[in-house]
């Protein structure tokens, strides 16, 4: 599940592409930082991905999952730190909503 | 904003009941929501039975409502619930209630549809709050603090939504003859209303006028404001 879970997120980020210069978003990876400064989005950029990949995993999976954690903005806790995180924690979350 | 799709809660009765008629009559489509069936049906309108501050109802509704449309263009937020008592003889339960109700819920719904509104880079979310906010209205003090958040909430969406084209503002109404006052003691609504600039109760279409006008497409540059009927100010 994971696996499938990075190639929806590096989809949706190829997708950011399009609207935004940054060279490695392109071509992301699960070691693709999200947030921070060395970020390939800014923050209006993350909540476009967050909400896509709401879409895409509902798609896929069939169940509705909210992206939403208190430790969101910290560089250090959130999920939302690189791709591979973030995929772990959409596993956790369709794990807990089944 | 031309007719879209819009969502209105709390539209079993009173003023939701009216703003989803409104809406309907200019010919939008419109799903609304309220914790029992609906007393009434229309062309162009879902009703959803919900709590508004059941999360996964609350996702559940929004992304219905999206996939049947293919958009949403308005939310409005008017679900909520009132009450009046002294301070010191407020339960924790009363508190918690209107606090889920009035600010939770219309935090969840303006978080959902904001989501949708921002992939489509356009949207409009009315929020409600109260004139007791603004006059300080003794024995409102926990219904007040609610509708005060919400206020908070209004000026904050609208400042990390903007950019995405979606404005997000407020109606104060001022008390309107429906459910919502219907336990509050007659002479507490007369005192309420003298504080008024134009000491009279509140109309359904007063509420309308200033809904309307924020999903004008004139009002596109109107966002993060809370206006209040009747006058009443701080």
């Amino acid at each position: 599940m994971k696996a499938e879970i990075v190639e929806l997120i590096l989809e949706s980020l190829r997708e950011q592409s399009a609207v935004s210069a940054h060279p490695e978003l392109a071509a992301p990876t699960p070691e693709t930082r999200l947030l921070g400064e060395k970020a390939v989005l800014d923050s209006i950029g993350l909540v476009s991905l967050i909400v896509d990949l709401e879409e895409k995993v509902a798609a896929r999976f069939g169940k509705e999952i909210v992206l939403a954690d208190e430790r969101a903005m910290s560089l250090r806790y959130s999920p939302f730190r690189r791709v591979e995180s973030l995929a772990d924690y959409v596993v956790e979350k369709l794990e807990a909503a089944s | 904003m031309s007719a879209g799709v819009a969502i209105v809660t709390g539209s079993r009765k009173g003023l939701g009941k009216h703003i989803a008629e409104r809406l309907l009559a200019a010919g939008w489509r419109v799903e609304g929501c309220s914790r029992r069936p609906a007393e009434w049906s229309a062309e162009g309108y879902t009703h959803h039975e919900l709590d508004v501050s059941d999360e996964a109802a609350v996702v559940r509704m929004v992304r219905e409502t999206v996939a049947r449309h293919g958009r949403l263009d308005a939310l409005i937020n008017n679900a909520g619930i009132a009450g009046m008592n002294h301070l010191l003889l407020t339960p924790r339960s009363a508190a918690d209630k209107m606090f889920q109700t009035n600010f939770v819920g219309s935090f969840l719904f303006l978080r959902e549809a904001a989501k949708a509104m921002s992939r489509q880079k356009r949207g409009r979310i009315v929020n409600f709050s109260t004139v007791a906010a603004a006059l300080d209205l003794e024995g409102e003090a926990v219904y007040a603090a609610s509708k005060a958040a919400v206020e908070s909430l209004t000026r904050v969406a609208a400042r990390e939504l903007g950019a995405s084209g979606i404005t997000v503002n407020a109606v104060g109404p001022t008390p309107v003859a429906t459910d919502l006052i219907k336990l509050v003691p007659e002479a507490k609504i007369q005192e309420l209303v003298r504080r008024q600039a134009i000491p009279r109760l509140g109309r359904e279409e007063d509420v309308w006028n200033v809904v309307d006008f924020f999903l004008r497409p004139e009002s596109a540059f109107v966002t993060g404001q809370v206006v209040y009927l009747g006058g009443a100010r701080g």
